[in-house]
């Protein structure tokens, strides 16, 4: 299922919370990025338009005016006030925070696998395959054995790297059952390539048989 | 004297020796600068192959062109080579040949030490050259994270070629950045104040300040991954204290500031070619004299901007976003600055003109992706993919190459005399930006549809096989235009016919020689009084030419250059300059066996090296100045002025204080690392903590007071023109203690148990040295006082003497209080 599907990375088509609401936060990003760019080369291209414009320290002033206050300045820093603002909304509302429904998992990385262990049970460890419920934020504990990896399920969440001797705490939450293609996203030597795994999500009654053991 | 005959007289004194012997031991800054292009391009075309071979894998899925092992080391060389091998040395070369002609002086500040840059970074840069052939190159990537980079990740040689070959290559880059800032304080015509700098010069003069606070912290990163390699100090090292997120810290407060040292300089060639091409004057000069100086302060605060992906809590990477939003302003203030200058003016379409347009395009669209990627919950989704890969090729192409290629067309009259023949240069700058564009437009979709750089295949299915053949099929349409490039410009050199000089109709001072350049630059230097002196008159040149301003008399046979005072602009004093030497080019060879010793595990090597390289700098230091005092002398319109030599601050002073800048950066990132492994690294804290007992902090203090006292009685007894003999020797006893105080600490220590003792080994090895220095130094000046080579007058080599025993004690009291106050506290 994973391998034939165009879309299987894709972080522009989402399939969680968090992947979602950065595709719409590129979405606005690119209309914006646009915008500005037309508007850039419309100006650059009709200053060939033109004659010579009026000359004296007067008319220097007027443009220093129009073209460093306004624009560079005035136009620079609002449009980009409003998006660092934007960022650290989406940014905060990414972040783990405590909850009732909270599931914990831990994964760790090395050369070039993926171990994966369950605070809800104790003592199960699956390689390559993380497990999940579907529609609940799972956070997950990643850290890494050997070198520096990256954890990063593209259609659920952003990436967050599995470093030696750190613990990191990314919340994914997939909205709904099915498998999702991970990956290792740090590059770390010969099979960097290869470096990759599955988060399979499951509703609950599968999650439940899971945590008992009750599948594979 | 007619022009002809001055202009042979002054080749005989500033001319390279004849024959390819001459390039081994010029020093002038037209032979300098031109080798650093050559062999920067020759680096952009070994880089640019190994980019083919990149796009030639990725072409088609799961390729088996190259094997991963092969295919790593090829992207990480592509980096590596770009970067520091292409594009810092290309600014550096141009920056080398124009910068004395713009300011209208005849050479830069330090011209031996221009040649020693010079050949530290050709043998730098062919160690890892020769590392590619035998197939032994970097393999982790340019910036080269532990543990991966490490010996876990690494044990191979390979690793060892980039820390220790980039970091010969960057003696050249600290060492042209002394110089460029000396320079352009110092070395200017009479008349050109600050407000009156050629905009170049501004730029410049940020890019250089930017270097000395900017590299060093990639030095040490490189000596003490080295050091962790080579005898495991265990720096990077969870297990042992240590922390792979602090080579992170320290290469990225060199790496982001490293995107603004390459932008800068192709900024600076923008406001310098693009109002010419307008016919007009720049807009707003004040306005981006700011907005270079503060993109070059904000882009320190936003090395985080790289490690997002890190874990560091949200509120810290909040305080980095906006920092990284805010660089964005000053970048806004010159394009709009650069268009209003377009409307102020005619632009007319010209090939430098083509590239600027092509420029604004280009960089435009990088920097609006670059603000994407400093968002940070975006970057958790581009990060590490060809989104990346895409935006960096359109900040780095688009906000250098094409700059640089605007300004190679501008400048070809003026480095070849002639005029361009085939109109080839079109052509060529359709395909390179269609090329351009056709290979990394798309790639930014890819990277958002999960293609991670780096890997060495794509496969079938993945929804970007067909994005990442037709960045192959661009890639080589852009590479067809850069070959085309290079026919234009090799036709221009060789074979177009001789132009008139100034086609352009400049402003500044470069157009005011014969093109190409004689060696001397100019044959007297004029009284500046606008940013356009050519402007203002243009029978400059033929006045210059028959010597109607400063220095115009060629008549006692020597190098002769004025400096000025840094604001005003007023002469101060005349330099003599070296003559050519091999001394540059032995002491880069000699530099190079302190490398290449620690490459091939040869450790016998290194001292012997540092040994070589310090007698050839006595040696080095040794051929000037003289043994008596020889007053005012005359510099032409009646003028008389001092010789540097005695002044209380030679340029040599100038020079050593900013050499200092850098290396007191380098001294407070290792005392950064040291904080940040105490309060942030796993395995803290340490088994045992040092303790500092009696003799190590009463050595330290009394060493320091001793060295600091002696200095200043040898510095008051010179100057009441009596024997500076006891301020010495209390001067070199001091130092003496203070190096004992540091080798308790050595002592104390085992440096491969843990990342504290590594650290503090660090600490006290720095200490030790830069007493060692000052000590080699305090000799150095009582041999030259017994050899009658100070006096009253003359005391300028004691003042840098004092300077860099300051700085050695300054270093040791607070390295070893801050080796020390863990135990005291425990």
């Amino acid at each position: 299922m994973l391998a034939g599907c165009a879309e299987s990375l894709s972080t522009v088509h989402p399939e969680g919370p968090a992947a979602g609401a950065i595709a719409t936060l590129w979405w606005v990003m690119l209309a914006g990025a646009t915008a500005i760019f037309l508007f850039v080369m419309v100006l650059l291209l009709l200053a060939f338009r033109r004659g010579e414009g009026p000359s004296g320290p007067d008319a220097d002033s007027r443009r220093e005016r129009v073209w460093i206050q306004s624009l560079g300045l005035g136009f620079s820093i609002t449009i980009l006030a409003a998006l660092t603002a934007y960022g650290l909304f989406v940014g905060e509302r990414l972040r783990p925070r405590p909850g009732p429904d909270v599931v914990t998992v831990r994964a760790e990385g090395r050369q070039w696998q993926w171990s994966f262990g369950y605070a809800d049970a104790p003592g199960r460890a699956t390689e390559g395959i993380l497990h999940i419920p579907a529609g609940r934020p799972v956070d997950v504990e990643i850290t890494s054995s050997d070198v520096i990896h990256s954890f990063w399920v593209p259609r659920l969440a952003g990436k967050l790297d599995a470093i030696p001797g750190h613990v990191n705490v990314l919340r994914i939450e997939a909205d709904a059952p099915g498998d999702y293609a991970g990956l290792g996203a740090e590059f770390n030597g010969r099979d960097y390539a290869k470096h990759r795994f599955t988060v399979r999500a499951h509703d609950e009654t599968a999650w439940n048989a899971f945590l008992r053991g009750e599948t594979p | 004297m007619n022009a002809l005959r001055r202009h042979r007289a002054l080749e005989r004194i500033w001319a390279p020796r004849p024959g390819w012997r001459g390039k081994l031991t010029t020093v002038n800054n037209n032979d300098i600068g031109l080798m650093f292009l050559f062999l920067a391009v020759t680096f952009f075309v070994i880089g640019g192959i190994l980019a083919m071979l990149i796009r030639a894998q990725l072409a088609t899925p799961r390729s088996v062109f190259m094997e991963p092992g092969i295919y790593n080391q090829v992207f990480t060389m592509h980096g590596v080579i770009m970067m520091f091998l292409f594009a810092i040395p290309l600014f550096e070369g141009l920056t080398v040949y124009l910068l004395p002609k713009m300011l209208g002086t005849r050479d830069l500040a330090f011209p031996r030490l221009s040649a020693f840059g010079f050949w530290c970074y050709a043998f730098g840069g062919s160690l890892l050259i020769f590392s590619l052939l035998a197939g032994i190159a970097p393999d982790g990537g340019w910036f080269m994270y532990p543990p991966l980079s490490s010996t876990l990740g690494s044990p191979g040689i390979n690793p060892d070629f980039w820390l220790l070959g980039i970091t010969f290559v960057e003696i050249s880059a600290i060492s042209a950045s002394v110089e460029i800032v000396v320079t352009v304080l110092l070395y200017r015509a009479p008349g050109m104040s600050l407000d009156k700098l050629p905009i170049f010069a501004w730029y410049m003069l940020v890019v250089a300040m930017m270097i000395l606070t900017g590299f060093p912290p990639l030095i040490l990163g490189s000596l003490l991954l080295e050091l962790e390699r080579a005898f495991g100090m265990p720096f990077f090292q969870a297990d042992a204290g240590g922390d792979s997120i602090l080579w992170q810290h320290l290469f990225w407060l060199f790496g982001h500031p490293e995107v603004y040292i390459i932008f800068l300089p192709a900024a600076g060639v923008v406001s310098t070619v693009l109002p010419v091409m307008a016919r007009t004057t720049l807009l707003g000069y004040g306005w981006i004299v700011t907005a270079a100086i503060s993109l070059g302060v904000l882009s320190f605060g936003i090395w985080v901007h790289h490690m997002y992906a890190t874990g560091i809590p949200h509120m810290g990477l909040a305080f980095f976003s906006a920092a990284s939003t805010l660089v964005a302003v000053p970048t806004g203030v010159q394009i709009f600055a650069w268009i209003g200058t377009l409307w102020k003016g005619r632009p007319e379409m010209h090939m430098p003109m083509l590239w600027i347009l092509g420029f604004f395009a280009t960089f435009v669209m990088g920097g609006l992706t670059g603000v994407m990627v400093a968002v940070v919950p975006f970057d958790w989704q581009a990060h590490d993919t060809y989104f990346v890969v895409a935006h960096l090729h359109y900040v780095l192409v688009g906000g250098f190459v094409f700059p640089m290629l605007a300004g190679l067309y501008y400048w070809l009259p003026h480095f070849t005399g002639r005029k361009r023949y085939f109109k080839l240069g079109t052509t060529a700058f359709w395909l390179v930006f269609l090329g351009f564009h056709g290979t990394f437009l798309l790639l930014h979709w890819a990277g958002l549809l999960g293609m991670r750089r780096r890997i060495d295949s794509i496969e079938s299915g993945s929804g970007w096989e067909l994005i990442s053949l037709l960045a192959s099929i661009g890639g080589f349409v852009m590479a067809i235009g850069f070959a085309l490039v290079l026919i234009d410009v090799g036709v221009a050199v060789a074979v177009a016919v001789r132009g008139r000089r100034n086609p352009w109709r400049a402003g500044t001072l470069e157009w005011a020689m014969p093109a190409p350049s004689p060696s001397y630059n100019l044959a007297s230097i004029p009284e500046v009084r606008s940013r356009n002196p050519l402007h203002d008159d243009p029978d400059l040149p033929v006045r210059i030419a028959r010597g109607e301003g400063y220095l115009g008399d060629p008549a006692s046979g020597l190098r002769e250059i004025l400096t000025v005072e840094i604001a005003s602009g007023r002469p101060t004093s005349l330099v003599i300059f070296p003559t050519n030497t091999a001394l540059p080019i032995v002491m880069a060879f000699v530099t190079g066996g302190i490398f290449v010793g620690m490459l091939i595990k040869a450790y016998w090597l290194v001292p012997l090296s540092l040994a070589g390289v310090a007698m050839l700098a006595i040696w080095w230091a040794w051929s000037l100045g003289s043994r008596k005092d020889q007053g005012l002398r005359p510099v032409g319109h009646g003028l008389v002025l001092p010789l540097a030599s005695e002044v209380k601050r030679p340029p040599g002073w100038w020079g050593s204080l900013f050499l200092l800048l850098a290396n007191g950066v380098f001294f407070g990132s290792l005392l950064f690392g040291y904080a940040f492994l105490w309060t942030v690294a796993p395995n803290w804290p340490p088994p045992a903590w040092l303790e500092p007992g009696l003799p190590g902090p009463l050595l330290a203090l009394g060493g320091a007071a001793l060295a600091l006292g002696g200095i200043r009685l040898a510095d008051r007894t010179l100057r009441r023109g009596t024997g500076p003999w006891l301020g010495l020797l209390a001067g070199l006893t001091g130092l003496a203690a203070l190096g004992g105080a540091g080798v308790t600490v050595l002592t104390g220590t085992t440096p491969d148990a843990h990342a504290y003792d590594a650290t503090l080994w660090v600490v006290a090895g720095y200490v030790v040295f830069h007493a060692a220095l000052a000590g080699l130094m305090t000799v150095f000046l009582a041999l030259r006082a017994a050899g009658g080579y100070l006096s009253s007058r003359r005391i300028g080599a004691a003042r840098v003497v004092r300077l860099w025993t300051d700085y050695a004690v300054a270093a040791a009291l607070l390295g070893l209080g801050a080796a020390w106050v863990p135990g005291v506290l425990t």
